[in-house]
């Protein structure tokens, strides 16, 4: 009779996945035992099915191939069973499934929602008094909480620069500084990072600096991404921070892509990826999570629901309780969390860096929080949404606000540091302004470069015919722009 | 050297053309000239000493071009005969072939697509390589050419050479988002951090009755995208050589493949070549009229010159190879020669690349053209089930002959 056997990493990631953490587990059929076994158990008056039946042949080669297969001398056959009905058993491909009595439709909602973790209350106190649970001393502590602010005035001041005619796009980060500073601070230097476009958080965390934040969004000639793209989409190799596509979700199955080429070449780290509640509607992320599950990749999926998805509110978004319960669809341990405390934050991607890397498993993390500011300068929220709510949620439910009164609590802070940091930041925010807008713009020659490694002759003769043309009719072209 | 054509299935007679061509050996050490098609760098053999008909050698005049950035070593006809006479296989394993080379030769090349592993792909070109490397290398996929499109681009990103195959070209729709959006633009938008070198594989055109959703012709809709190279195979000798370039190749590749022409056989050499992936190939060099082709249709070109031969005209019949960017080097001088062009595809009429390459010869030889460009396309339909409809959408031999007569009247 053929059977498989499970490997040791599959019934060691089933048995850690079943710890303390809270996370939701892949409830998978074969991993009830260790023997999978190929035959069908009915009532009825069929003949056994012969041993090397091919019906059951359709899963066999998947769990054969993950599994290294070998053929076992089991003889475990559960003969015709004798006890009831409903506890028979089939073995579908796939797994076993045990059998009911009852015709029961599983409802299209739970009462209850799946819980939050959360470690700050309300009042920026922690709910617990474990030491070692927080993880986090008073340096780091403050390095998010100073980078945390920063992102906040450097989205001020931008968006007003925005309003003031001086860059000509923006998206702010607004409530959601918390995600983007905690769990990059989380992550190692050497994780991808694959961004939709409200995460420039975790470049600043890096060491993006003011000005390189800037540049970009004045596109001048210093920018790393030569001038090419809208602002706010910022890329950087040497942060191995993966450049902003407009494209919603596109980026997840690249992280995908990406946790399989780390797990290729054995490296010890991983990737992670946001997005919105938008965007897990969208093929690309039900396809990536399904992938992801299949390949065992490290790859840790972010998705900031933050209750908007430009006007359209999540419960005309999705159905589900949430983003949380689709990994579980998939196979793929989730959390969800409070994604305006920083130190929960912070917790599940260690610990979700962690899982990931060991066991080799993507895991799914919901950070509920609110989009306080507009999708983006394009868009004025209050005309889908009352303005009251958004004062709601930029009062103390703020993320900001949440971590100050615990580091004032500890000590670490107080009001004077506060005005003083924030002026200092503010200046070099409108420092780094004025130096971006004063740089020359990239040349032409860049409009025609790294479309190819080597540009073809086309595209040699398609520049040629615009420089001739500028340089003929220079007084119909920006005098800023070198050729 | 006999290059027999095996047809799927039953052998009709519009497939029947045995075109005998020397492939003479090649090798290019560098790969990555995509500039080297100004005029005053080319160096050609004098003479055209390959080129008695005589001699029943209607050889490739590729063997003859020194392209400027690149060290070639082009063999003469005499070393090339004296040289080891190669292993016979069929397309489909010439491009395995190509394609283990490169996976033995570069540990970060890999494979994704459905049912490239352990069943070999749907086309067996990647047969026998899961074994061989290893699942995670030879990539089994879900069903969602978007996601794993995607996949392949992100893990080009981080440094990985992926090839994605596409079950058929048409399922390619699919990831049409990230092959536009992303796998084109990723390297220009990033300012060249980010670099794409992927390749991205699958057979198309149109089959034996495999409908309409399965008989598509992709290079029309992705001809336009900024960033992506396309090449189309017609020969085992080609696709090995097209294979290993495309995946060597730091640009985003797509290689577009024919469903019927996979068990063509042909010899081919046994030392290791790669092709150019700009560059046509001369199939019959001749006076009269230019022919330009690509893929299947080349065999039904080279089926109507015999029959044209018959009649006293001396067609220069050329397999454009080169989908994007057009080789128009080659194009530009044969148009030059013979001053009258007829585009032979596959496409359909609108926005094919029959009209993209109209457009591009129109702009560029003008002065040069006798009579009006013509070009036999497929009509603007879905294909058809029924045998006879379907063999109707695809242009045949005797219309290639009749629309050569015509032009050159």
């Amino acid at each position: 009779m053929a059977s498989t056997y499970l490997t040791k990493s599959k019934s060691f990631i089933i048995h850690t996945l079943k710890s303390k953490l809270h996370y939701t587990t892949r409830t998978s059929h074969f991993t009830n035992s260790l023997f999978h076994h190929r035959l069908l158990h009915t009532l009825s008056p069929l003949p056994p099915v012969p041993k090397h039946a091919n019906y059951y042949s359709i899963g066999k080669d998947y769990v054969a191939r993950r599994s290294h297969a070998t053929t076992s001398a089991s003889s475990q056959i559960n003969q015709l069973p004798v006890e009831s009905p409903s506890s028979q058993i089939l073995d579908f491909p796939g797994g076993k499934v045990k059998f009911t009595k009852n015709m029961i439709f599983t409802s299209n909602s739970t009462e209850e929602r799946v819980n939050c973790y959360r470690v700050l209350d309300d009042n920026g106190q922690p709910f617990t008094d474990d030491i070692d649970l927080l993880k986090i001393n008073k340096e780091l502590a403050l390095k998010m909480y100073t980078n945390m602010v920063t992102l906040e005035v450097m989205d001020t001041v931008f968006y007003e620069s925005q309003r003031q005619g001086r860059i000509s796009f923006y998206a702010t980060t607004t409530g959601e500084e918390a995600i983007n500073i905690a769990s990059a601070a989380a992550l190692d230097n050497n994780d991808f990072v694959f961004p939709q476009y409200r995460e420039p958080g975790a470049l600043l965390w890096r060491g993006f600096t003011l000005q390189e934040f800037a540049n970009q969004l004045f596109g001048n000639k210093h920018e790393y991404g030569k001038g090419r793209q809208m602002p706010v989409h910022y890329g950087s190799r040497k942060h191995n921070y993966i450049t902003v596509a407009s494209t919603v979700a596109t980026q997840i199955p690249h992280a995908v892509g990406a946790a399989y080429s780390l797990k290729m070449e054995k490296q010890d780290s991983c990737v992670i990826t946001y997005f919105g509640d938008g965007g897990t509607s969208t093929g690309d992320f039900h396809a990536a999570l399904n992938f992801a599950a299949v390949l065992e990749v490290p790859v840790i999926f972010f998705c900031r629901n933050n209750g908007w998805a430009i006007s359209t509110p999540v419960n005309e978004q999705f159905r589900s309780d949430g983003v949380v319960v689709r990994g579980k669809a998939y196979g793929v341990p989730s959390i969800r969390i409070d994604g305006n405390d920083a130190l929960a934050i912070y917790n599940a991607v260690c610990e979700a860096r962690k899982l990931a890397i060991n066991e080799q498993t993507p895991v799914l993390i919901e950070a509920l929080t609110y989009r306080a500011g507009h999708h983006t300068t394009s868009d004025d929220s209050t005309r889908y949404r009352s303005v009251d709510e958004i004062e709601r949620w930029k009062g103390d439910q703020n993320p900001v606000k949440r971590l100050k009164k615990w580091i004032e609590s500890k000590g670490w802070w107080d009001n004077v540091a506060e005005s003083e940091y924030r002026s200092n930041i503010r200046k070099q925010v409108a420092q780094a302004i004025q130096v971006a807008e004063q740089i020359e713009k990239p040349p032409v020659a860049d409009m025609f470069n790294d479309v190819y490694d080597v540009p073809p002759r086309n595209l040699n003769e398609q520049e040629a015919f615009v420089r001739k043309t500028v340089k003929k009719h220079r007084e119909d072209y920006p005098a800023d722009v070198p050729l | 050297m006999a290059s027999i054509f095996q047809g799927i299935g039953a052998a009709t007679s519009s497939l029947s053309s045995s075109a005998s061509f020397e492939t003479k050996i090649l090798q290019f050490n560098s790969l990555r000239s995509v500039s080297g098609r100004k005029c005053g760098s080319v160096v050609m053999r004098a003479g055209g000493a390959n080129m008695d008909s005589g001699s029943n050698k209607i050889g490739g005049r590729a063997d003859q071009l020194v392209t400027n950035a690149v060290a070639t070593k082009a063999d003469t006809q005499a070393a090339s005969t004296a040289s080891k006479p190669g292993h016979e296989l069929l397309l489909f394993e010439a491009l395995r072939e190509g394609l283990e080379e490169e996976m033995e030769r570069d540990a970060l090349v890999c494979v994704m697509g459905e049912d490239v592993g352990h069943y070999g792909g749907s086309y067996k070109v990647t047969k026998g390589l899961a074994e061989k490397y290893s699942d995670l290398r030879v990539l089994d996929t879900p069903i969602a050419e978007n996601s794993f499109t995607g996949m392949g681009i992100g893990a080009a990103m981080t440094g990985l050479r992926p090839i994605i195959e596409g079950m058929n070209m048409g399922f390619l729709l699919l990831a049409f988002n990230q092959i536009s959006n992303n796998c084109g633009m990723l390297h220009y938008t990033s300012g060249g951090q980010f670099k794409i070198p992927i390749v991205i594989r699958g057979p198309g055109g149109v089959g034996r009755q495999l409908g309409a959703e399965h008989s598509q012709r992709l290079e029309s809709y992705f001809q336009s995208i900024p960033g992506i190279q396309m090449v189309a195979c017609s020969t085992p000798y080609n696709a090995k050589g097209l294979m290993k370039a495309a995946i060597r190749s730091d640009n985003p590749v797509i290689l577009f493949e024919h469903v019927l022409l996979y068990n063509l056989k042909e010899r081919i050499p046994d030392e290791e070549y790669v092709l150019n992936l700009e560059e046509a190939e001369m199939v019959r060099p001749g006076e009269h009229i230019t022919i330009l082709t690509y893929s299947r249709m080349r065999y039904h070109v080279m089926q109507a010159a015999k029959t044209l031969v018959n009649k006293g005209y001396d067609p220069e019949v050329i397999d454009i190879r080169s989908l994007k960017p057009f080789d128009l080097y080659t194009i530009g001088n044969s148009i030059k020669k013979t001053h009258r062009v007829l585009i032979v595809e596959e496409c359909m009429r609108t926005g094919g690349i029959g009209a993209s390459l109209t457009a591009a010869i129109t702009e560029n030889f003008h002065d040069y053209l006798d009579a009006p460009i013509m070009c036999l396309s497929s009509q603007d339909v879905p294909t058809p089930y029924a045998g006879t409809l379907e063999e109707w959408t695809v242009v045949q031999p005797p219309q290639i002959v009749a629309a050569v007569e015509q032009l050159c009247r």
